[in-house]
């Protein structure tokens, strides 16, 4: 332990007055602030926030952001409030969103590539299932690749998956590189004249420093076989995750870039409002949310819903 | 953001230390950061304010006027309170001395429930238990599948009705199962499955009323945020369990929902699961999740490998070294060795409070250490005993002794002589205070 006292603590303890000084101007600037929100109705936004897994900063920050667009309104009832804040959520969600679609960006490509990450018990399996069913039913030719060689029965929970969508799966035994299964599904793809192709990987926390290594190789491997590949690596993410869910899409997306996120479990109670954060944070819009255990319950997101529902009770 | 809730604390806590008494003032604003910190540790915000309202009736409370500072005191009682929420003391799992105990897993998907049973079956296995694991999750795809392959590599057999969509009947038959080849536990892993689809909640619920499970667990990803709470009381509601087992601690969640579950359904943490390795499995100690939640590090097992692996004579004879300003390389190589034995550096590290930000800035390398011990282990007595005798040659003769660049051995070097230097000013008088804050780093 003598080791440590040579670090400087006061270094350490750097850094966070400013957060805790935006914090508290933020609700007196609220309290006085030209849209005089009373206290009550300041606690219920604040709460509603906070529930959904908004985080208080972003939830203060948001909340700022209502008063100022209350200014120019005389009428601060509660629903008016309500709606500002609704408009104000929609803002911040449509910041990050493209309206390119997808299935016109895929034309240009042959195979399309995406990649699908994420932490363990995220859901990544059963959305690739649920992307491989879309892709499928609008005619295009898909692939997928079983890259999580880790996993206990990974293969074959894809491989169920795949039949349900009519789509060919490309796999190797369990314990083998990921990154030659990545190899040898777009060789494959390419061979076979493959539309889109999907690679599965090991559900790994972002803790993992060589799990997360393996993520560049798997990447460094499919831009061999394709220079462009991959086009897309989205991020899967549970809807239940807390606050832990912004450090994860920070921590993968230092190792691969994340070009979208997936959100999970969303037929739930639970509301998936981290994505305000990360949206705000970092340049990745959501693309698509679950919604269920069937094929067809992947949902293109909307912020415009997803708003409605983080104020159903 | 998260990195800097052990420090924001600190300074709120700071603000408090060293004033007189605790003033309505005062603790509202250090009770206000705290908040914040438990709500940025996803405990629910409902469960937060409960927590604040007591700690603040406790320090406005008689107990001031005894205590040493008001600042610990309130720390004090804080940390106590989240211990005591926790279920104050670690809480065994129910195994009848005879017949067949069975032990029922519940949870969400994806929650960690078929790899967890794995591993509660290895650790049951060592308690002399007599396991069968009971596949009766006829829902996910390839999940018998999977429970099949693990119970393979931990040699415990797996029971499922291949084709069967009855949960119920194979659970009770794996414990009919259990009877008739003498094994006394059995482990139920079920589908993971939503709490608001009451079809499934039935099922469930028919499960258990028909095995009669001594233990039911409630299987949670510690990554849970604010709506852990209704999930919790809607699986509590309908099958009543009896504890509650955290997963995949070994991220950098802080388990705030731990702290929810527990206010919101009174049960206990039974286990916590870290980890892909089936023997990652350890019992749950409250005051560890209290620190981790109040972002403080898991300063408990850091004292105790400390405890076990460094010798309290050394390490004083060290530190009078480091504040005389004698220490030389012999001794850093002796302290460089007790850290090896208590473990990486990184798994170190996140052990204390407050150390957390510095790590993922410094990177700290475990090879670095290596190369730096490598490099100490191919001086001479003399070298190590007295470093300004360390030459062009003498150093070339180093590198090449150790294997590695003379670069590495000038940087040593610096670095030596850059610590030697900040060692001179912590002898100074406000060095050595801040040498024995950072000496006393429990929290209390």
């Amino acid at each position: 332990m003598n080791f440590f006292k040579n670090i400087n603590f006061e270094k350490l303890t750097d850094g966070l007055k400013k957060t805790k000084e935006r914090l508290f101007t933020g609700i007196n600037e609220t309290l006085t602030g030209k849209a005089k929100l009373d206290d009550t109705t300041l606690d219920e936004l604040e709460e509603i926030l906070i529930s959904c897994d908004i985080g208080v900063d972003t939830s203060i920050e948001i909340i700022d952001r209502v008063r100022q667009n209350l200014r120019s309104n005389t009428d601060r009832g509660k629903e008016t409030v309500i709606d500002t804040l609704k408009s104000t959520l929609e803002e911040i969600l449509t910041l990050r969103q493209t309206s390119e679609d997808n299935l016109n960006k895929i034309e240009n490509y042959k195979p399309f590539v995406i990649l699908i990450v994420g932490v363990n018990g995220a859901g990544k399996t059963t959305t690739i299932g649920k992307l491989a069913n879309n892709f499928k039913k609008s005619g295009l030719k898909v692939l997928i690749g079983s890259g999580d060689t880790f996993r206990a029965a990974a293969n074959e929970q894809l491989d169920i998956w795949a039949k349900r969508a009519g789509v060919e799966v490309i796999s190797k035994h369990s314990g083998s590189d990921p990154s030659s299964v990545a190899y040898e599904t777009l060789l494959q793809a390419k061979k076979e004249n493959a539309d889109v192709v999907l690679i599965d990987t090991a559900g790994r926390l972002h803790t993992k420093n060589n799990l997360m290594e393996e993520l560049k190789k798997i990447r460094k491997v499919l831009a061999k076989v394709l220079e462009y590949a991959p086009n897309e690596t989205y991020l899967v993410i549970d809807g239940n995750t807390g606050q832990n869910a912004i450090i994860q899409t920070k921590e993968f997306a230092k190792y691969t870039d994340i070009t979208g996120l997936i959100i999970t479990k969303l037929d739930g109670t639970a509301k998936g409002g981290i994505i305000f954060q990360i949206t705000k944070e970092l340049d990745i819009p959501v693309k698509y949310v679950g919604v269920g255990e069937g094929i067809d319950d992947l949902q293109n997101f909307d912020p415009k819903n997803f708003i409605n529902a983080l104020f159903n009770k | 953001m998260f990195d800097d809730i052990s420090q924001k604390l600190d300074k709120a806590l700071k603000k408090v230390t060293g004033q007189g008494r605790i003033s309505e003032n005062n603790v509202s604003d250090t009770l206000r950061e705290i908040r914040r910190v438990l709500l940025d540790a996803d405990v629910n915000y409902k469960v937060a304010k409960q927590l604040i309202d007591d700690v603040k009736q406790k320090a406005m409370g008689k107990e001031v006027l005894a205590s040493v500072t008001p600042g610990q005191l309130l720390t004090k009682i804080f940390h106590d309170e989240l211990t005591e929420l926790m279920g104050g003391k670690n809480q065994e799992i129910k195994l009848n001395p005879s017949g067949v105990t069975v032990i029922l897993l519940v949870g969400l998907q994806g929650s960690g429930k078929t790899t967890f049973s794995a591993k509660l079956a290895k650790y049951l296995t060592t308690k002399n238990r007599k396991v069968v694991l009971a596949a009766a999750d006829i829902y996910r795809p390839a999940a018998i599948e999977q429970l099949k392959q693990l119970g393979e590599r931990i040699n415990i057999p797996v029971f499922s009705i291949s084709g069967s969509k009855d949960a119920v009947e194979i659970s009770s038959q794996a414990v009919k199962y259990a009877k008739e080849n003498d094994a006394n536990t059995v482990i139920i892993d079920t589908a993971g499955r939503l709490h608001i689809d009451e079809k499934l909640m039935d099922e469930v619920t028919a499960i258990k009323a028909k095995v009669q499970p001594s233990e039911t667990l409630f299987v949670v990803d510690s990554m849970t945020g604010q709506d852990a709470v209704n999930s919790a009381k809607a699986f509590h509601d309908r099958v009543d369990f009896d504890g509650i087992v955290l997963t995949k601690l070994d991220g950098d969640s802080r388990g705030g929902c731990a702290l929810s579950i527990k206010a919101v359904v009174n049960k206990p943490v039974k286990f916590i699961s870290l980890g892909e390795k089936l023997d990652s499995i350890e019992k749950f100690y409250p005051e560890r999740l209290a620190s981790r939640i109040l972002g403080k590090g898991d300063i408990v097992s850091f004292v105790e490998k400390a405890q076990e692996n460094i010798d309290q004579l050394e390490a004083e004879d060290l530190e009078k070294k480091l504040l005389s300003n004698q220490f030389d390389f012999e001794d850093f190589l002796k302290q460089i060795k007790m850290l090896k034995k208590m473990g990486s550096m990184q798994s170190i590290l996140g052990m204390i409070p407050g150390m957390n930000k510095s790590i993922k800035n410094a990177d700290i390398d475990d090879k670095q250490i290596l190369k730096v011990e490598s490099i100490i282990q191919s001086m001479t007595k003399l070298e190590r005993k007295n470093p300004k005798v360390l030459n062009g040659s003498r150093r070339k003769r180093i590198a090449v002794g150790s294997g590695n660049s003379i670069q590495d051995v000038n940087r040593l070097l610096k670095q030596f002589k850059e610590m030697q230097k900040m060692m001179k000013m912590f002898s100074s008088k406000g060095g050595k205070k801040m040498l024995s804050k950072f000496g006393n780093m429990s929290f209390n």
